[in-house]
C-alpha cells in the first residue's frame, strides 16, 4: 500500500528535478540578474538600471520594431495561405490529395538552419532569384543589402517554411466539422460564402487561436533566421529581439542586460498571449 | 410560400451536386473550378518544392555555378568534390555523429522523463498535482530565451561546456511533451488499471505492460516531436559548444557561412546532408510524423 502511495511521487520526481534546474531556477536567476551589472569582475544590484538603458537603447526599439512588423505582417499572411490550401485540399473534387499534403508539409521539415542558409544562397545579388527574375526581363531586387528587402526576405522565407504546418492543422480541423452543419445551413438557404462565415471560421477559432500563439511566441524568439540569412542587417533592419538577447550575452558578454531584454519579451509573450485568448474567447 | 418552394428546389439541386462531388467533377463547371484548383495547387507545389531540388543542384555543381546567369537548373559533377571539400571543413562523419547522438540519447531520455509524469499527471490523485501541472503549463509560454543566460552560467560554472550533456540537459523536462503524453493517458481507461491491481500486478509492472504497449502510436508521436525538437536545435548549442569536434548539424553550417571565403558548393552539400535523412525519415513515416509536429493540434 505505502509502495502505491508512493509511486506517483517516484514518476513525477525526475521530471520535477529537471524542471527545478534547468527552468525554475534560470528563470528566477535571470530575473534577479535583470536588475545586477557587473562591476570589478562581480555582479551588484544595480537596481532599473537596465530596464532605463533599455528605454534609451534605439537598438532595442529597432529590434522591438522589426520583430513586430515581422510578426504583423508574416503571421496573417501565413494564416490566409494556409486556409486557402487547407480549404482547396478539402475539396471533394481533387484527386492526389495526399501528395500535395506531403509536399507542402516538406519545409516544415527542415533544420531552420538549412533553410535560412539555402534562402541567403538564393538571394544573394547575383544569386539564383534574381537570375530568375531577369530571365524574364525583370530587375535584380536587393534582396539582403536593402533594409525593406531583408525584411521582406525574412517574411518570405518563413513562409515558405511554416506555411504547410498550419495548413495541415487547419484541414485537419476543416474535417473534423460536421457535414450536417453545412447540410443545415443549406437547408436554411445559405450561399457558400455565409457557409464559411458563419461554419468555417468559428468552428476553425480554437485552431486558428492554437496556430497563432504558437506563432506569436515562436516570432517573438526569431533567432535562427536573422542568425542565419541576414546577420541582423543591414544596418540593423532584420535585428529581432532574439538575436540582440544572443548579441548582448554573448557577443558582448552583458549578462545583466541580456537578462531585462529577456524579461521584456516574457511580459510581451505574456500579454500577446491574453490578449488573444480574450479576443477568440469571448463567445465560447 | 413561393421562396420556400424556390428554397427548397436549390435544396435539392445542392444536395444532388454535392452527391456528385464526392464520386468525380462531372458538370462543366465543377470541371472548371477543378481546374483552378490544381493550377492554385501545382503553383504552390512548385513553390514548396523547387527550393529542394535547387538544393541538389547546387550541391552537385561548382560555387560559381550557383550565381550564373541564365541560372544553372541542371546537376553537375561536382558532387564527390564538394563532399570531399565539406568533409575536410567540418569533418562529417563527427559532425553527423554528434548530431545523431545528441537527439536518440534525448529522445530516449526525455520520452521516459515525460511519459512517466504525464502518466501520474493523468492517472493519479496526490497532493502537489494540480501545482506541478499548471507550473508545466505556465513555462511553456516562457520563451526559452528567458533562461538563456542563467543556464549558460550554471554550465560554465560546472565546466560543462562543450558535453553532450550540456546541449541535453536543459530540455529533458519538456512541458509540451508532457502535455501531449498526458492528453493521450487520459483517454486510457482507469478500469484496465484496476483489474491489474486486482490481479495483485505492481504499479511498475502495469505502467510497463498495460499501458505502455498500447501508447506506441502517441509514444512514436512524441519521439519525432522531441527528435525534431532536438535535431534543429541551434541557439543553445551554439552558446555552450566552441569546440568544432562537438559542433552539430546546425551549429557546423552555421560556421560555414562565417568564414572569410565561402565555398558556396560545400555549404549546399551541407544542407543537403543536413535535410535529406529527415526527409527520408518523414516520407517513411509520414503519418506519426505529422502528427508528432502538430501535437495535440490534431486531436
Amino acid at each position: 500500500m505505502t509502495h502505491t502511495k508512493r509511486f506517483p511521487y517516484l514518476f513525477i520526481a525526475p521530471a520535477v528535478i529537471l524542471f527545478c534546474i534547468f527552468t525554475v531556477y534560470p528563470i528566477i536567476s535571470s530575473f534577479i540578474l535583470s536588475f545586477q551589472e557587473m562591476e570589478g569582475g562581480q555582479y551588484v544590484f544595480a537596481g532599473l538600471e537596465n530596464y532605463k538603458r533599455l528605454l534609451n537603447d534605439s537598438i532595442f526599439w529597432t529590434a522591438l520594431k522589426n520583430t513586430f512588423l515581422i510578426f504583423i505582417i508574416q503571421v496573417p499572411i501565413m494564416i490566409i495561405l494556409a486556409m486557402v490550401l487547407a480549404s482547396t485540399l478539402n475539396s471533394q473534387l481533387l484527386k492526389l490529395k495526399g501528395f500535395f499534403r506531403v509536399s507542402f508539409f516538406l519545409p516544415a521539415v527542415t533544420s531552420l538552419v538549412a533553410y535560412s542558409i539555402l534562402f541567403k544562397i538564393m538571394l544573394q545579388e547575383e544569386g539564383l532569384f534574381n537570375n530568375l527574375f531577369m530571365m524574364v526581363g525583370m530587375d535584380p531586387i536587393p534582396w539582403l543589402s536593402d533594409p525593406f528587402w531583408a525584411k521582406a526576405s525574412i517574411i518570405m522565407a518563413m513562409t515558405w517554411r511554416w506555411t504547410g504546418y498550419n495548413m495541415v492543422i487547419f484541414l485537419a480541423a476543416l474535417q473534423n466539422i460536421s457535414e450536417d452543419l453545412y447540410e443545415a445551413a443549406s437547408l436554411d438557404g445559405a450561399g457558400k460564402i455565409r457557409k464559411f462565415f458563419y461554419i468555417t471560421v468559428p468552428q476553425l477559432k480554437p485552431v486558428i487561436l492554437f496556430a497563432a500563439i504558437l506563432s506569436t511566441i515562436g516570432t517573438l524568439q526569431l533567432f535562427d533566421e536573422p542568425y542565419n540569412l541576414t546577420e541582423g542587417g543591414p544596418a540593423d533592419s532584420t535585428m529581432t529581439l532574439g538575436l540582440y538577447i544572443y548579441q548582448s550575452g554573448f557577443e558582448y558578454f552583458e549578462f545583466g542586460y541580456a537578462s531585462a531584454i529577456a524579461y521584456t519579451v516574457v511580459i510581451i509573450v505574456a500579454i500577446l498571449s491574453f490578449i488573444q485568448f480574450k479576443v477568440a474567447g469571448d463567445d465560447k | 410560400m413561393s421562396t420556400k418552394i424556390n428554397t427548397f428546389k436549390r435544396t435539392v439541386q445542392s444536395l444532388q451536386i454535392r452527391g456528385q462531388q464526392t464520386k468525380k467533377a462531372s458538370t462543366p463547371k465543377a470541371k472548371f473550378k477543378a481546374l483552378w484548383m490544381y493550377l492554385l495547387l501545382v503553383v504552390f507545389l512548385i513553390i514548396s518544392v523547387f527550393p529542394f531540388y535547387w538544393m541538389f543542384v547546387g550541391a552537385t555543381n561548382d560555387s560559381s555555378k550557383m550565381f550564373t546567369n541564365p541560372p544553372t537548373l541542371s546537376f553537375g559533377s561536382e558532387f564527390m568534390t564538394n563532399l570531399t571539400n565539406l568533409n575536410e571543413s567540418i569533418g562529417i562523419a563527427r559532425v553527423m555523429f554528434n548530431s545523431i547522438f545528441v537527439s536518440v540519447l534525448y529522445v530516449v531520455i526525455a520520452l521516459a522523463v515525460c511519459t512517466s509524469a504525464a502518466y501520474v499527471l493523468a492517472k493519479f490523485e496526490f497532493k502537489g498535482r494540480k501545482f506541478i501541472f499548471t507550473a508545466f503549463l505556465l513555462s511553456m509560454m516562457i520563451p526559452y530565451q528567458a533562461t538563456l543566460i542563467p543556464l549558460f552560467r550554471m554550465m560554465s560554472d560546472l565546466n560543462l561546456l562543450n558535453t553532450y550533456f550540456a546541449i541535453i540537459a536543459p530540455q529533458l523536462c519538456f512541458p509540451f511533451a508532457i502535455f501531449l503524453m498526458r492528453q493521450n493517458f487520459l483517454a486510457f481507461p482507469s478500469e484496465l488499471l484496476e483489474s491489474a491491481r486486482l490481479d495483485g500486478a505492481s504499479e511498475f509492472r502495469i505502467f510497463m505492460s498495460v499501458v505502455v504497449p498500447s501508447m506506441k502510436p502517441a509514444l512514436a508521436a512524441t519521439s519525432i516531436f522531441l527528435f525534431m525538437t532536438q535535431w534543429n536545435n541551434f541557439m543553445w548549442p551554439l552558446v555552450v559548444l566552441n569546440e568544432n569536434s562537438m559542433y552539430t548539424f546546425p551549429v557546423a553550417l552555421s560556421s560555414l557561412m562565417g568564414l572569410s571565403y565561402i565555398d558556396y558548393g560545400q555549404v549546399m552539400m551541407g544542407v543537403t546532408l543536413a535535410t535529406v535523412p529527415i526527409i527520408v525519415f518523414f516520407l517513411a513515416l509520414q503519418r506519426h510524423f505529422i502528427s508528432g509536429m502538430l501535437g495535440s493540434a490534431l486531436k
